[in-house]
């Protein structure tokens, strides 16, 4: 098992005639992906490695049947690509693009809570369940099938660790980047709660970083609803006030978001928070064997 | 993206928002001529620099006749200010608001920004002005009276109303308030804002609001459908080598310690500045050069942090993912040719195309410390240090 994708998952790319979109989308074939479609306006009837082009993703679902879409669009245009994916019945939505504007998120993410879809990013790596299905950018390889469930406001971060755990022969059931802006689809209380119900997941890592209130939040529903293991890395806590550290996201505003308030909630809920990030992969080795014995 | 004051002013005028008669000013005798024309006394000389805590750190004067305005526009322009928002350094004035002096009865604040958890817009209100929102929300919650904004409705008049009536205004008031409230969240909403901000919104003694202060910051991500904002930027008020950084499309912060890190990916960028401090050495910057980095980008990274004449030594941490390591190892070789380097350099490469990586760094007869793992480049920086 897994949540959200695996092997079953059949993918539409938006906007897979772009440059990222035709690279990532040969990276996921290759990785053993079912891309099943693609759709760029005005290109629908078109093949690209074999993958039939559509013109807009309600063609591409009655002609394929997917299920799970990838977004790569420019900024301007993302939102609106999220919406029609929502609208054309694509439960699992993937939105790789950095840089759209916030109050865009804000409708969108109302428009897909009506829906019934569920978003991952934007601005995120991707999803990715070793061995069965990625949908995004993360180097395939460095990842291994097994039973921790990784979730993560970073990219690199994200992969850091996922190599540190793999180097230790310790596989991951699923990995998901929620993304780093503002306002994101998916966050670490609705996944915790799918992982918490996976039963090939024995244990989670959350990637924090400085910036809103989301990893507080993940610590009260920890604390109430979360019986699996759960190990914490909060990144920034060097970072100055008031300056947004790369992600749109990550920011500490008027004295809030720092990563020490992060580290001591999740602190308070039972989490393990490891300060030392090249430490992320012994401290899950040592949870797992404890677990075992 | 910040905004001046005066800036600020200007838009929240476009939308309705009264706020004092005045102008901007960058010389003393233009402020002179300013504090004429507005007649009325006592007229206020304000500092403009992206930062709050202006008139504590005496940019902020009240004079009573245009040549005490020109005056005082003599003394701010050109003073280093510091303010609990500048940090230590300062900032240069190089422009005051001249505008007439308003009688204060009651001083209020107005805000709208970004509810990050409930995914939508909330205005904010407070009898309790001319203080910082933070320092109010800490310690009397209950003086905040929050609306938030559905996305599909919009910031309704009723939502307007609760606001005037639960801060305790007369019914008079409440009808001004309400105007002002629209305005504030119109120009929140179609300038894409993160934060727009009156503090203090001020009552007279005639019973009129007036804004009296007003901040605006920008999302960055909205900027290319607004050129009129994005016209705004005032690149004085940003660090020269963040400048610098942002042509190449680098994300570059200035930091006060001796390690310069250069890293791919927001998250592990700041997660390398935790791992320095954690051996015990201080970063002197946060660089991420991105998930697409090109050869170019790396090179003029590297040049961008060698600049700092506070790094002691340089911490390349790199996970190849689309960003490959041989891609890397080019850019940072032929910087380090080209820039003069005295400084250790540690290199930890990670990912797409590392033994390749590897063999560029090790064979350019340069003298890279290369580590294997994030723990050992952490380690060899303070080693390195300590040499």
């Amino acid at each position: 098992m897994s949540i959200l994708v695996d092997e079953k998952t059949r993918v539409v790319v938006q906007g897979i005639t772009g440059n990222e979109g035709l690279f990532h989308t040969r990276q996921m074939v290759e990785y053993g992906t079912k891309v099943v479609a693609g759709v760029t306006p005005g290109k629908g009837g078109q093949r690209i490695d074999g993958i039939p082009v559509f013109n807009s993703v309600m063609e591409a679902v009655r002609g394929t049947d997917a299920n799970a879409s990838a977004i790569f669009v420019p900024p301007a245009f993302a939102a609106d690509a999220v919406m029609e994916s929502a609208d054309s019945g694509i439960k699992v939505i993937v939105c790789l693009t950095e840089g759209i504007p916030t109050l865009d998120m804000v409708t969108v993410r109302e428009y897909i809570g009506e829906r019934g879809s569920k978003l991952i990013g934007p601005n995120t790596p991707g999803i990715i369940s070793p061995g069965k299905c990625k949908i995004g950018v993360m180097a395939g390889y460095i990842h291994k099938q097994g039973a921790v469930g990784i979730i993560s406001r970073s990219g690199t971060l994200t992969y850091e660790v996922v190599d540190q755990l793999t180097k230790k022969r310790i596989g991951q059931s699923t990995c998901v980047g929620i993304g780093g802006d503002q306002i994101v689809g998916l966050n670490y209380v609705d996944l915790l709660a799918l992982f918490e119900r996976d039963p090939e997941t024995k244990a989670m890592i959350m990637i924090g970083e400085i910036g809103g209130t989301a990893e507080e939040e993940a610590a009260q529903f920890i604390e109430k609803n979360v019986s699996k293991p759960v190990l914490a890395f909060i990144a920034g806590l060097t970072a100055p006030p008031g300056r947004r550290m790369g992600h749109a996201g990550a920011i500490i505003a008027g004295g809030k978001g720092t990563a020490k308030e992060k580290m001591e909630a999740l602190g308070n809920a039972g989490v393990r928070v490891v300060r030392n990030p090249a430490l992320v992969g012994e401290e899950m080795e040592a949870i797992l064997k404890r677990q075992r014995s | 993206m910040k905004i001046h004051e005066y800036q600020a002013k200007g838009i929240l005028k476009d939308y309705g928002v009264p706020v004092p008669k005045g102008r901007v000013a960058e010389t003393h005798e233009e402020a002179r001529a300013i504090a004429g024309e507005i007649g009325g006394r006592p007229v206020v000389v304000k500092a403009q620099i992206h930062a709050g805590g202006r008139g504590k750190g005496g940019g902020v004067q009240v004079v009573h006749s245009p040549e005490e305005a020109g005056q005082a526009a003599q003394k701010i322009l050109g003073m280093t200010l510091i303010t609990h928002q500048t940090g230590p350094a300062g900032r240069i004035v190089r422009k005051v608001l001249v505008e007439e002096g308003v009688d204060v009865k009651e001083e209020l604040y107005l805000g709208v920004v970004i509810d990050r958890s409930k995914g939508c817009p909330v205005v904010m209100a407070s009898r309790e002005g001319g203080v910082e929102i933070e320092k109010v929300a800490a310690e009397s919650p209950e003086k905040i009276v929050k609306e938030w904004i559905d996305p599909s409705a919009g910031f309704r008049p009723f939502q307007a109303n609760k606001i005037g009536y639960e801060l305790g205004l007369e019914p008079g008031q409440v009808g001004k308030m309400r105007s002002i409230l629209f305005g504030l969240y119109k120009a929140f909403y179609e300038k894409d804002c993160l934060l727009a901000e009156i503090n203090p919104l001020v009552l007279t003694r005639a019973g009129e609001f007036i804004a009296l202060d007003a901040k605006m910051n920008f999302d960055d991500n909205g900027l290319f459908r607004h050129k009129d904002i994005a016209s705004l930027r005032d690149l004085n008020e940003e660090a020269p080598l963040e400048v610098e950084a942002s042509k190449y499309n680098l994300n570059y912060i200035k930091l006060d310690g001796n390690v310069g890190c250069m890293v791919n990916g927001a998250g592990l960028a700041m997660a390398t500045m935790d791992i320095i401090k954690v051996v015990g050495a201080e970063p002197a910057n946060f660089l991420d050069v991105g998930g697409g980095a090109t050869t170019e980008m790396v090179k003029n990274g590297f040049k961008i942090l060698m600049s700092d004449p506070g790094v002691k030594v340089v911490f390349i941490n790199i996970f190849g993912g689309i960003l490959r390591c041989d891609t890397l190892a080019k850019g940072v070789t032929e910087a380090v040719r080209e820039v003069k380097v005295n400084v250790p350099v540690v290199v930890r490469l990670e990912g797409t195309n590392v033994e390749e990586g590897r063999r560029i760094l090790n064979e350019s007869g340069l003298n890279f410390a290369v580590a294997i793992g994030m723990k050992e480049g952490a380690e060899k920086v303070a080693e390195a240090l300590k040499r």
